[in-house]
């Protein structure tokens, strides 16, 4: 599914991934942790096509083709999804009218018939009632005036509607109340499929006890240093990132 | 590949939009000799049969218009405008004497008008919208005449009530735009061709949206449309004004007056979506839309709210104003202007409070792209004997690219202690983050920007029409192209 292979990626001239590998299969969901300031955004940022993210070497293949140079709506089109660390604001555009603008673009894209607003409207109601999320939310403006949580939540909800083959979630839990965490996992937990992969970045083992991952991997100076199964993130809870030589970093 | 091929299909079409009206319709004309004097003055009355009363109106502007300047406080760039060189008078042979119905209107121009998205044919329209189409420089149809007749609205070419109830065009016609008032108002006084006349008995509230539709066909020629509107007391209207012309490459002057007039607890709605020909991507062309509106609150607890959507036009030169004259009269003004590639728009809103408890409420959005220059400028004035009057300004400003300019200009004069008058602004631009954010989930950066002008300029849609907010919502989008990337 994606295959990242020796992946050097630089910002405003400064190197910040160096030479990472990661590879994860269809239907897997790993985790990746580590240190503020690791690069966990940037390799989030570099996998969507942000401007300004450049890769001076190495590559990075999704479903068999290489995503170098490739739009950012042609990689969503495509099925990647990102959730924000820091998702953002658009004043005055209503958060249904959003979606169903992002949801047609990438039909279209397919070739698929696009959605009519009454079926549409349908689909909505289906996934706000999954994920607990209010109508209000969808009427509002595009994150705007939303708190922490509800931005996180919302993300979730693009990403149900988006149904993408791969979903980067990048720390997706952090600014969660409990009950909002568990909420968020249970709908993260029912996006898992055979043909879904994800790639959770997080800080906590806490998101790890409801989101079970395949895999856990440490980044830290700009590579992945250590990988291995649930019990690294326990190891790391208790150890911190002293062995990779970023304590109190 | 599939995808892909849908792709390019996708930017041919777009580029095709950029600006559909731009086809010419192949008419035959009934043309007033080229160029501007007292005899061109005197071909248009009599080619309209007007009363001498109007002809000594008209010469009176023409004979003041010679001696006037060019209005140059405004920020806008143009050559000289050679008034010797243009057509001040243009009419669809076929249609010389003023349609009597549908019937008799030349096909082409009714496929004009269908291309346009503006069936005449009743029985295709939408319900409740009655329209006005000016074609050049006369009035071509008005559709449901007899529906209003039921309640006594008039609704006709002001050509036509000039026939009809011609004390009524007497008693109001440049009262409210006087024809000394500004060179591009006299100009229009002296030539006006057509235009839309709209009057509402007092106690009505008209059933259905009145429109007009005003399209520059005629190559070098001027559009010079009047309207007049009045609301007589406690009566209530919504009207609507579309304008389309053909892509040329010489510029064309639109000087149109619109006078709307609200007697004692009326209410009348005006919406504008001006998308004038804009001219090329380095300013060939473009029509010079010079328009002078006002509107005048005289009778008690009157409202006069306009909206306007300006996309198009080289030039927008546009001040729709309130004279709150009467006490707790109300005046409102929402504004969208989009300029790009090389477009100007100086425009904004006159606010005079003369009445007590007067109120005025401005909120403008202006987004420029492109290399365009657009400019803010609004008065609101509070005469001294406005007691407790209140303003209320708000002006947006959204850059997109570092090329443009966008400036706010307001002119408050306060004569009155009890007088509240808050202002505004803010400037903003499109962040990256905004568009990554959007482009991420698929939407294209294109389609991205206009849903973020869109939602920046919300406020304002939502006061049109619902019919006229969808289309102007695909406006903005189409206004903006090549605007990033
Ligand atoms: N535009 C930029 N210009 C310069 N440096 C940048 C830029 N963007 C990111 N960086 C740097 O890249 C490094 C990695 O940042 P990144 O956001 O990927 O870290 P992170 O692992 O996501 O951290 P956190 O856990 O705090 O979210 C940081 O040192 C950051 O300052
Ligand atoms: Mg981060």
């Amino acid at each position: 599914m994606l295959e990242i292979k020796n992946l050097h990626v630089s910002v405003d001239g400064k190197e910040i991934l160096k030479g990472l590998n990661l590879s994860v299969g269809a239907g897997e969901m790993h985790a990746i942790m580590g240190p503020n300031g690791s690069g966990k955004s940037t390799l989030s940022y570099v996998i969507a096509g942000r401007e300004g993210y450049d890769i001076t070497g190495g590559r990075i293949v999704f479903q068999g083709e290489d995503l170098t140079g490739m739009e950012p709506e042609v990689r969503a089109a495509k099925g990647l999804f990102l959730a924000f660390q820091y998702p953002v604001e658009i004043p005055g555009v209503p958060n249904t009218t959003f979606l169903k603008e992002a949801l047609n673009a990438i039909r279209r894209y397919r070739g698929e018939d696009e959605l009519d607003a009454m079926q549409f409207v349908k689909m909505m109601r289906e996934k706000t009632k999954e994920l607990g999320i209010s109508d209000d939310m969808l009427k509002r403006a595009v994150n705007a005036g939303f708190s922490g949580g509800e931005k996180k939540r919302n993300e979730i909800l693009q990403m149900a509607v988006l149904k993408p083959t791969l979903a980067v979630l990048d720390e997706t839990d952090s600014g969660l109340d409990i009950d909002a965490l568990k909420i968020v996992a249970e709908g993260v937990n029912k996006l898992r499929s055979p043909d879904r992969s994800m790639l959770l970045i997080t800080h906590y083992q806490r998101l790890l006890d409801y989101i079970v991952p395949d895999k856990v991997h440490v980044l830290a100076h700009g590579k992945i240093q250590r990988s291995g199964g649930k019990e690294l993130a326990m190891e790391l809870e208790e150890k911190g990132y002293a062995e990779f030589g970023e304590a109190a970093a | 590949m599939v995808a892909s091929t849908n792709t390019m299909e996708q930017v041919n079409d777009l580029a095709e939009e950029k600006y559909k009206y731009g086809f010419v319709t192949d008419i035959e004309s009934d043309t007033a000799p080229k160029g501007l004097s007292e005899d061109t003055v005197r071909f248009i009355s009599a080619k309209k049969n007007e009363p001498e009363w109007l002809l000594d109106w008209r010469l009176k502007a023409y004979r003041y218009w010679l001696k006037m300047e060019d209005p140059e406080w405004a920020k806008v760039k143009f050559p000289e405008i050679d008034y010797q060189d243009a057509y001040y008078y243009s009419a669809p042979k076929t249609s010389g004497d003023g349609p009597k119905s549908l019937d008799e209107i030349d096909p082409e121009l009714l496929a004009t008008y269908e291309k346009l998205g503006i069936p005449l044919r009743e029985q295709e329209m939408l319900s409740g919208v009655a329209v006005d189409a000016v074609f050049d420089s006369v009035s071509v149809a008005t559709t449901f005449k007899a529906k209003l007749e039921e309640v006594g609205v008039i609704f006709c070419p002001i050509s036509e009530a000039l026939e009809k109830c011609p004390d009524l065009v007497k008693k109001y016609l440049g009262t409210v735009v006087p024809y000394t008032d500004n060179k591009h108002a006299t100009l229009n006084s002296a030539v006006f061709t057509d235009g839309s006349f709209v009057y509402i008995p007092p106690g009505v509230r008209c059933p259905m949206e009145l429109s007009t539709y005003f399209r520059i066909n005629a190559k070098n020629t001027g559009q010079f449309e009047r309207t007049l509107i009045i609301a007589d007391k406690g009566s209530y209207v919504s009207y609507l004004e579309g304008c389309t012309a053909p892509m040329r490459d010489e510029n064309q002057l639109h000087a149109a007056v619109v006078e709307l007039i609200a007697l004692d607890d009326a209410e009348i709605k005006y919406s504008t979506v001006q998308n004038w020909y804009p001219g090329d991507e380095n300013g060939v062309g473009g029509i010079y839309n010079f328009v002078t509106k006002r509107g005048a609150c005289r009778g008690r607890n009157s409202k006069i709210s306009w909206t306007q959507v300006e996309t198009g036009s080289a030039i927008t030169w546009k001040y729709p104003s309130c004279i709150l004259q009467g006490d707790n009269s109300v005046g409102e003004f929402y504004s969208i202007a989009i300029t790009n590639n090389c477009q100007q728009a100086d425009t904004g809103t006159k606010m005079i409070h003369l009445g007590k408890n007067t109120t005025s409420r401005i909120i403008s959005k202006g987004i420029s792209a492109g290399r365009a220059d657009q400019t803010y400028r609004g008065l609101v004035r509070m005469s001294p004997k406005a007691e407790n009057a209140r303003n209320f300004t708000q002006c947006d400003s959204l850059l997109i690219g570092d090329q443009c300019g966008a400036h706010t200009v307001p002119y408050i004069e306060s004569k009155n202690k009890s007088a509240i008058v808050e202002h505004e602004a803010t400037t903003s631009t499109i962040s990256e983050d905004q568009l990554f954010y959007l482009r991420q989930r698929g939407i294209p950066p294109e389609a991205a920007v206009a849903l973020v002008v869109n939602g920046f300029c919300r406020e304002v849609l939502q006061q049109l029409p619902m019919e006229f907010a969808v289309e102007a919502q695909k406006l903005v989008g189409i206004s903006l192209e090549g605007s990033v990337g």
